[in-house]
């Protein structure tokens, strides 16, 4: 599986990469001497910081696991050709479900575990299926539709909380969820949980099922042509509401995961915003599932790095939106840096007509 | 439900409506030149702190007002610049600017003011409210139409001036016509991307102006956030007008009437998150709505 | 007479690594009608976009009126005299002739457009060059040869002193041409100069004074009309004789594989395209259906593959009704298509050679579980490779970047490679370089020959008559011929039955 991807490597793209991260450091590290006093401080703590103890590594890699939940949800949902946002609101709600069976529901241990990721899967399935049906049938396109209803589960979720879950003394948070709604320790002294374990298996699952199965064969069909995929008989609507389904499956599983993996009690008060980042995950892993983990671990690596140059310095963590703006700028720009492969191309298209009329001659 | 019959519910049903009508004012320039603007709310958002900001250091709400249509300006060229010129897929760079205003409008705000979601540190100015004196005497309609902050009165003007623009000029009539069809245009040599990038610098214009509305007259201040998804309603009710900014109008005031249903329904018992879904529900319906009429109508153009 | 345009070494490369023009040198006299021949994909486009500043050049020089040019935009050109007439007609369809017309130099009262004057400059101008349009009329509204007469006129609004046309006849009908080229006379003796882009030789003949000749992005010289004969040109356009007699056994139909009964299709714009169609198709025979495009050929096609819904009328497969069935069961009841838009309706652009080859037939390659086998994938991929001869790195290579003519034989190779009764092949050969055309009309022959139905819809008539067994001839949704004796028919005589002019009896069309 690695030699393959190894041959996928193409070496224009990774080169373009390249230079746009070090392209949008740079620009990170303008504003940081515009914006703080001690510039040289901030930067490294934003660049090495993670990179100063184990625990800051380590909190690299929780980090990553939302990030790589929610770029497999997006890789799947997009590659129907989709523009829906609905994996924030699945992640959401499932992270909700995670907390009100973890505080309501009594079960034994593992079991309990199970039900809610189980429970939190299929909610999160059926509310990415949702814009999707709805541009199936009206033709409403779903990018509109899923931030908005993104909002209403939102608000919906925090009611939930509200009403039923909340602690009165803490404010706002809920009450602690049941000692067996927890995800244990996987690495001690960290708070790495089994969920990384889930994550992995997932992303498995669902590079076996995007490259290896049919299913993944007629997402991929009609996500490149409608058109021929009708022409070939696939039934493109339910083919559709498959991927966006798998999509929310798994943003479901990396929401309950993250509240019972990282969590001892529901205190989130803003919405979601991995979907933004997922793109960009898949952006710069072509979305290709098996890239995916790297490009994660990238951006985990600059939040902690961001996080940590907060703490310790007066720059604001919001800086890392800065940097992941200018990525996304300079790598889907298809012109950025393209005058080298034009010349490439211009000059190979001409030696091989010239070799063909020498040949000729 | 008889706050309906109240003017000052309809009074407040139009100061709603003003940042979403700017931004879609912004959204059906952009969508008759053939762009997709997603970025009208990372846009707005910058402009409402730019706004404050600059107004704040320079005690003049003019030097405010400018600034802020200029970091509009801007960030909308930035957009058509990518987009237009090196060829990136203006969605996913839109996306980008929306993701660079959440983050980068805190961090200058932090390193402005010290802190992380409002500005009442600064002193910035505020759009003064105006009173039309014949109209403010007339009942019930003068309560609801008189008093508003300028940029509202700004905002229904630009509904017509747009729509002259669009329709009656000759730069309008390039711009729907490089929207339409990009071939024809070139065909008669109109510069594709000179036109675009003009009707895309005015769709940010609208977008700060929806944006400084928000931090400099319906609130006075700037707060984290405060764009809360109008810049996407913003699409939905671009769509639904077909980019015509008369239906824009109408399309925008279903945001404003929702928004003002809740804020009055505050006081009952339905729970509060319940009616702070109502203006998302509210356009998602709606939207949905237009959108089977638009496909049932193009099936029916089909099989006839 | 002095050169009005003259082209040196013109090259150009597409992004890609095409290579659409080499080292083109060819000279335009001033008030002179020269056509530009070449059959689809010589580059003739790519040349017309460069001199019209539509295309950025890669090499070479251009001179007009004896001074070296360089466009930025065809606005450039415009404003030096140079007019294009597209083969798809650039217009915006919501706005109105008038406007249509004035854009981009609209006549202006202050800052608003001024309406009236627009349409007084549309009433002058009309009439000016006899070319009659309703200026009122949204474009959306009116007819493809208004269409293409408004175009003519934006150019010369413009003061367009050399006027291009790409392809001008391709959508007229025979009077409509006719019309066209009295009306290019009369601008050729208005001073106007004409460069005429087409590949019907007769039209040229009958129409230009010089004709410059590409073959393949090449330029094969500069000749006055009179020098050479039809055929010579066709050999310097193809590089060899244009063969037209194809390698037909004797075959023996015996059953009707399908069968259509009064097919009627009225479209959206209330024209209705198909009137009470009935033929059968037989085994082991090719059926051609010729006509004008537009006349409904697409429609048939459409309904016998599923994608369209007849207003009336069944159409019989092996004596099973089929008229109601779906596009997925009728491909798997044995009907393989090969459609007229490639890039639309015929392959996926973003994947793989191979994603392409397996769309018919990737269920036979699942397992219980739903995986798919790479290794038997890989091995028919390579197989149907190599029997189509598909120039490509290999199977994984991504489908858009090969030729036109390797990824039409991509398609035929996965539609004729299953299991299939009847395949409907819609413009096999369009866009296809000479040696890709000559592969798949044998492989045509070899189905054929193979015992299979083939229904063929091609507006090469050179392709239809000698790949064909039998002719039908569609005009106006009707048919009105039926042909035979394809050893003994003319072109001619099948563009009379094509333009509505010869009409078949009913008792000679029953045996249809």
């Amino acid at each position: 599986m690695l030699r393959s991807a190894w041959k996928k490597l193409d070496y224009y793209s990774l080169i373009r990469v390249t230079v746009a991260v070090l392209c949008s450091f740079a620009l990170a590290s303008c504003i940081i001497f515009i914006f703080s006093d001690t510039p040289v401080a901030a930067i490294s703590k934003l660049f090495f910081g993670p990179l100063t103890s184990q625990r800051n590594f380590f909190i690299v890699i929780q980090t990553m696991i939302p990030l790589i939940f929610t770029a497999l949800a997006i890789n799947v949902i997009f590659k129907s050709g989709l523009f829906s946002m609905a994996a924030d609101g699945a992640f959401y709600t499932g992270a909700v479900i995670a907390a009100f069976i973890g505080i309501k529901i009594q079960l034994p241990n593992i079991i309990h575990q199970f039900v809610i990721i189980l429970v939190a899967a299929l909610v999160g399935g059926i509310i990415t299926s949702i814009p999707a049906i709805i541009r199936e049938k009206t033709g409403a396109n779903e990018f509109v539709t899923s931030m908005m209803l993104n909002s209403v589960f939102f608000f919906m979720g925090i009611y939930v909380v509200n009403t039923y879950l909340l602690d009165k003394a803490a404010g706002y948070a809920s009450v602690r969820f049941n000692e067996t709604a927890s995800l244990g320790n996987l690495v001690k002294g960290t708070q790495i949980h089994y969920g990384f374990l889930i994550m992995i298996a997932v992303l498995i699952v669902v590079y076996i099922l995007i490259e290896k199965t049919k299913t993944g064969y007629e997402i991929k069909l009609v996500g490149s042509n409608k058109n021929f995929a009708i022409y070939s008989g696939i039934n493109v609507g339910r083919t559709i509401i498959v991927s966006q389904l798998i999509g929310g499956i798994v943003a479901g599983i990396g929401g309950s995961v993250e509240m019972i993996g990282m969590y001892k009690r529901f205190t989130w008060n803003t919405p979601v915003t991995y979907v933004w980042d997922g793109i960009l995950i898949n952006l710069l892993s072509s979305s290709k599932p098996i890239f995916i983990p790297l490009a994660a671990l990238f951006i985990s690596y600059i939040r902690v790095g961001a996080d940590i140059m907060s703490r310790a310095t007066h720059v604001d963590n919001g800086i890392v939106a800065i940097i992941q703006a200018v990525i996304i700028f300079l790598v889907s720009a298809e012109r950025f840096m393209y005058r080298l492969k034009k010349k490439k191309e211009e000059k190979q298209a001409l030696l091989t007509q010239q070799s063909i009329e020498g040949v000729a001659n | 439900m008889d706050i309906l019959f109240k003017s000052e519910f309809w009074f407040a049903v139009i100061r709603s409506t003003t940042p979403v009508l700017f931004a879609t004012l912004a959204a059906n320039l952009a969508s008759k030149s053939g762009i997709i603007n997603i970025a009208i709310e990372g846009t707005m958002l910058i402009a409402a702190l730019v706004g404050v900001v600059t107004s704040a250091f320079t005690n003049s709400l003019l030097l405010g007002l400018f600034f802020g249509l200029l970091s509009g300006v801007l960030v909308t060229l930035a957009l058509s610049y990518f987009s237009l010129k090196l060829k990136s897929n203006i969605l996913i760079t839109g996306i980008a600017i929306n993701l660079a205003a959440s983050g980068g409008t805190v961090l200058a705000l932090y390193t402005i003011t010290g802190d992380k979601s409002v500005s009442t540190v600064l002193k910035s100015a505020v759009f003064p409210t105006v009173n039309i004196p014949i109209l403010r005497s007339i009942p019930f309609v003068g309560n609801i139409l008189s008093g508003h902050n300028l940029l509202t009165y700004v905002a229904l003007i630009s509904v017509g001036v747009i729509y002259l623009l669009l329709y009656k000029t000759p730069l309008g009539t390039r711009i729907r016509a490089v929207g339409e069809s990009e071939a024809a245009a070139e065909s008669v040599g109109i510069n594709i991307n000179k036109t675009k990038t003009i009707a895309i610098v005015l769709s940010g214009m609208f977008s700060a102006l929806g944006g400084m509305f928000l931090s400099m007259g319906y609130l006075s201040m700037f707060t984290a956030g405060m764009t809360s998804g109008r810049g996407f309603v913003a699409l939905a009710t671009d769509a639904m007008s077909g980019s015509n900014p008369i239906g824009g109008l109408f399309s925008s005031l279903i945001y404003g009437f929702s928004d003002s249903l809740a804020n009055y329904l505050q006081n009952t018992s339905i729970p509060l998150q319940f009616i702070q879904t109502f203006p998302y529900i509210f356009i998602v319906v709606a939207f949905t709505v237009f959108s089977y009429i638009k496909k049932l109508k193009n099936k029916a153009e089909d099989s006839i | 007479m002095a050169n009005i345009l003259e082209v040196k070494d013109l090259t150009k490369v597409y992004p890609g690594g095409i290579l659409a023009n080499y080292n083109i040198n060819f000279s335009i006299k001033e008030g002179e009608i020269h056509a530009l021949v070449g059959e689809n994909g010589s580059g003739k486009t790519t040349l017309m976009k460069m001199l019209f500043g539509i295309e950025e050049i890669t090499n070479g020089e251009i001179y007009y009126k004896g001074k070296k040019v360089a466009f930025e935009s065809s606005k450039d050109a415009i404003k030096l005299g140079i007019g294009m007439v597209h083969q798809h007609f650039m217009l915006v369809p919501s706005l109105t002739v008038a406007e249509n017309l004035t854009l981009g130099i609209e006549k202006k009262k202050g800052v608003f457009i001024d309406m009236k004057s627009c349409i007084s400059a549309a009433e002058d101008i009309s009439s000016k060059y006899n070319l009659r349009i309703d200026q009122y009329k949204r474009v959306r509204d009116i007819s493809v040869s208004m269409k293409q007469k408004l175009e003519i006129l934006k150019a010369l609004y413009r003061g367009a002193e050399l006027l291009i046309l790409d392809e001008p006849t391709a959508v007229l009908t025979p009077q409509e041409t006719e019309e066209l080229f009295e009306q290019l006379l009369n601008l050729k003796k208005l001073g106007h100069t004409i460069i005429f882009i087409s590949h019907k030789l007769d039209e040229i003949k009958h129409l230009c004074d010089r004709l410059t000749i590409l073959k393949s992005g090449k330029c094969m010289g500069t000749y006055d009309v009179d020098e050479l004969s039809q055929e010579e040109i066709s050999k310097l356009m193809v590089g060899r004789d244009v063969v037209l007699n194809y390698n037909k056994e004797d075959t023996n139909p015996t059953k009707n594989v399908l069968e259509i009964k009064n097919l009627t299709y009225t479209d959206k714009f209330g024209i209705k395209k198909l009137n009470n169609i009935s033929f059968n198709l037989k085994n082991s025979e090719v059926l051609g259906i010729a006509g004008i495009e537009g006349n409904g050929q697409n429609e048939i096609v459409s309904i016998i593959t599923g994608l369209l819904d007849a207003d009336s009328g069944t159409v019989i497969f092996t004596d099973q009704d089929i008229t109601k069935i779906d596009i997925g069961k009728r491909r798997k009841l044995g009907i393989s298509h090969v459609p007229e838009d490639r890039m639309m309706h015929g392959c996926a652009e973003g994947l793989s050679v191979s994603d392409n080859l397996i769309s018919n037939v990737y269920k036979q390659f699942t397992n219980k579980i739903n995986l798919l086998d790479f290794n038997e994938i890989n091995e028919y991929s390579l197989k149907l490779i190599k029997k189509y001869d598909i120039k490509c790195s290999s199977p994984k290579q991504a489908i858009k970047g090969l030729s036109g003519g390797n990824i039409q034989k991509a398609i035929v190779a996965r539609e004729f490679s299953v299991d299939t009764e009847v395949i409907i092949i819609n413009q096999p050969t369009r866009g296809v370089d000479v040696g890709a055309m000559e592969f798949i009309n044998d492989k045509i022959l070899n189905m054929r020959n193979l015992g299979k139905s083939i229904l063929l819809v091609s507006a090469n008539l050179t392709e239809l008559l000698g790949l064909s067994d039998r002719i039908i001839v569609l005009n106006k949704g009707k048919i009105v011929g039926q042909i035979k004796d394809l050893k003994n028919v003319t072109e001619e005589e099948l563009g009379l039955y094509m333009l509505g002019l010869k009409k078949d009896s009913e008792d000679q069309l029953k045996e249809a």
